[in-house]
């Protein structure tokens, strides 16, 4: 069993409630941060616990906070991104559903680093239900004395207001997200200025996704360097990681980001193997957005060492060879698993969240789409594998915001590790509708453990 | 006429205050969801209007708002709307299936209400429930692990309440 810090308390009857969750040890860290620290120590211990943005960017949390302007009479504002639409990604709402006092108390704490009256959580629109229970955890803070004015009589005011989403992936982009605040359509704004100048109504704003923020209890809790112990290198404290897909057991697992991707995923204490015991083909580790990775590459790295779920390893050799972590999103396909239409899904989905603006996302996503669905229909031809190599790679790179990155590299390394597939759908057009291309060359040669 | 009652106007006046003086344009997500709840469903141009006009707005600011956003419906939708995902977590644990028996069994294709009037058939992107796939969203909550025999009873527990209602 690994470290867990956010989910140790999750499943405690009645944790959902205020007395139970501040019985069990809750907002201790308030009282810790408001009663004997500066707004400034607050921020230098999450710079030296080495915590890195959970919502896939993986940018240090305490160097981002040190980033926002301090203009005299300029109120700022935390912005908390609960806007979770990566394909593969539940983590956010796993931790909201379960322990929402959790995020409460981590933003009081960081509101207060921050120097953030008003604070709000801007939440994907489809999770509506989260909305109340955020709502009542929020009240319940207010009648304790923990939000309002006068926090613990530390003369900080603070105050968090939930704002629900309608259906739109960019929002999770922070600068669409506080557009969308503001009441516009979620197109992400040119940067510079960041947000941390102008941000939330041109007010210095700092945007952090739910599970960093939730993070800060245990790092004011503990102290920054004794998280930045747990975990390995540059990857440290521990992260949710959601797993779906054809395995045994789909869910929210808290790793200390030690164990090995083949642990993770054959090992009975997380996804206990793949599904109706068929044999693993591929895998997108960190979201949809990331490369996928054939089993072969997955489980170990080119240079034929073990891959691990953290950060660097699940990068290791780059784009040629490895993915990322991202949101944690981790989506398992079994070997009977269609390459070619699982990224026509996702190419769709980039294409219905294109926000519009600029012309290589939207045309490039819309183009990726047709191009797949015609090679999956059978109704390909060769020169058209070349061709979504040659829009994807004019779309990276090319956009204000990354939804052209993310929705370029998927397309990418599908092409990239399984072309012998797409051919495969070009040469037996017919055949490619009735039957998988099965295993191949790039399955898992690896010792598969016994019942898997 | 398009006229919140006197219970939504005290939701209305919770949402708009929870921005700055002079920022209410903020709250016209929130309201147009409100709306939508109120009458009927849907966003009609009076109903856009009217939102307009409460938070003095220019019209057309609602409009492009209305029309970004997934979850806004600027058509009549049926009483029951099952919002089927079909990204590729669901479609690898079997969405595409699910889907073409509901198409089979109310009849209709995507995008298209039952014509009673009482079920819309629309296919989602992601709604992060990827564990716990196939899924929909029906109102306001998920309907998740779906199987034929689940997507049965979702029928009848709708019909069933839609009798009663009436």
């Amino acid at each position: 069993m690994g470290v867990k810090l956010l989910l140790a308390k999750a499943h405690v009857e009645g944790i959902k409630n205020y007395d139970v969750y501040r019985r069990e040890g809750g907002y201790q860290s308030v009282e810790k941060a408001l009663k004997t620290m500066t707004p400034e120590a607050v921020v230098e211990e999450v710079k030296k616990s080495g915590l890195r943005g959970r919502g896939g960017a993986g940018f240090p949390t305490g160097m981002k906070w040190s980033f926002i302007a301090k203009p005299e009479g300029v109120p700022r504002h935390l912005v908390c991104n609960a806007d979770e639409s990566e394909p593969g990604t539940f983590k956010d709402r796993y931790l909201m559903e379960h322990i929402p006092h959790l995020l409460i108390e981590g933003l009081i704490v960081s509101s207060y680093a921050l120097g953030s009256n008003d604070t709000y959580i801007y939440i994907r629109g489809e999770y509506a239900w989260i909305v109340d229970i955020l709502e009542k955890a929020i009240a319940e803070a207010h009648q304790n004395g923990w939000l309002g004015k006068n926090i613990l009589g530390s003369g900080f005011d603070c105050n968090i207001h939930v704002q629900r989403g309608a259906g739109a992936y960019i929002c999770g982009e922070e600068t669409a997200l506080l557009e969308s605040l503001e009441g516009k359509r979620g197109n992400p704004r040119i940067k510079p200025p960041f947000p941390a100048v102008k941000g939330l109504w041109e007010r210095p704003t700092v945007v952090n996704n739910v599970e960093s923020l939730a993070a800060v209890v245990p790092i004011i809790n503990m102290g920054g360097e004794e998280y930045a112990k747990i975990g390995v290198g540059r990857s440290t404290g521990t992260k949710l990681i959601s797993a779906c897909g054809n395995i045994n057991k789909p869910g929210v697992y808290e790793i200390d980001m030690t164990i090995s991707v083949e642990e993770f995923i054959y090992s009975d204490e997380y996804c206990g193997g793949i599904k109706n015991g068929k044999r693993l083909k591929a895998c997108i580790p960190g979201g949809s957005s990331v490369p996928i990775l054939p089993a072969n590459l997955l489980l170990k790295t080119a240079k034929g060492e073990t891959r691990y779920m953290n950060y660097e390893s699940l990068s290791d050799g780059g784009f040629a060879t490895g993915s990322m972590m991202g949101s944690g999103g981790f989506i398992v396909l079994d070997e009977d698993q269609c390459i070619v239409k699982h990224t026509y899904t996702l190419a769709r989905f980039y294409r219905h969240e294109s926000c519009g603006q600029c012309s290589p996302c939207r045309e490039g996503t819309g183009w990726m789409e047709k191009l797949l669905l015609r090679l999956d229909k059978g109704e390909g031809k060769m020169s058209d594998i070349d061709l979504l190599w040659e829009i994807q790679s004019k779309i990276e790179g090319n956009t204000i915001c990354p939804l052209g990155d993310a929705a370029a590299w998927p397309v990418a390394a599908a092409i990239r590790h399984f072309r012998d597939e797409f051919e495969w759908h070009v040469l037996h057009p017919h055949e490619a509708q009735v039957r998988n291309f099965g295993l191949a060359h790039y399955a898992d040669p690896l010792q598969v453990p016994a019942g898997a | 006429m398009v006229q919140f009652s006197e219970q939504q106007m005290q939701e209305f006046n919770r949402l708009v205050k929870r921005y700055p003086e002079g920022k209410q344009k903020s709250a016209l997500l929130p309201v147009l969801h409100l709306a939508q709840e109120s009458f009927g469903g849907w966003l009609s141009v009076e109903t856009m209007d009217y939102v307009a006009n409460l938070l003095h707005l220019e019209p057309i600011e609602v409009y492009e708002v209305a029309t970004f956003y997934s979850m806004f419906n600027t058509q009549p939708v049926g009483k029951y709307m099952f919002e089927v995902c079909q990204t590729g977590p669901c479609m690898l644990n079997g969405s595409d299936d699910i889907i073409a028996y509901i198409k089979e069994k109310l009849g209709i294709n995507v995008g298209e209400t039952t014509p009673d009037g009482m079920f819309t058939l629309k296919t989602v992107e992601c709604l992060g429930a990827c564990g716990y796939a196939p899924m929909m969203q029906l109102g306001k909550h998920y309907r998740e692990h779906l199987t034929k025999e689940k997507v049965d009873a979702i029928i009848e527990e709708c019909r069933n309440n839609a009798a009663r209602n009436n």
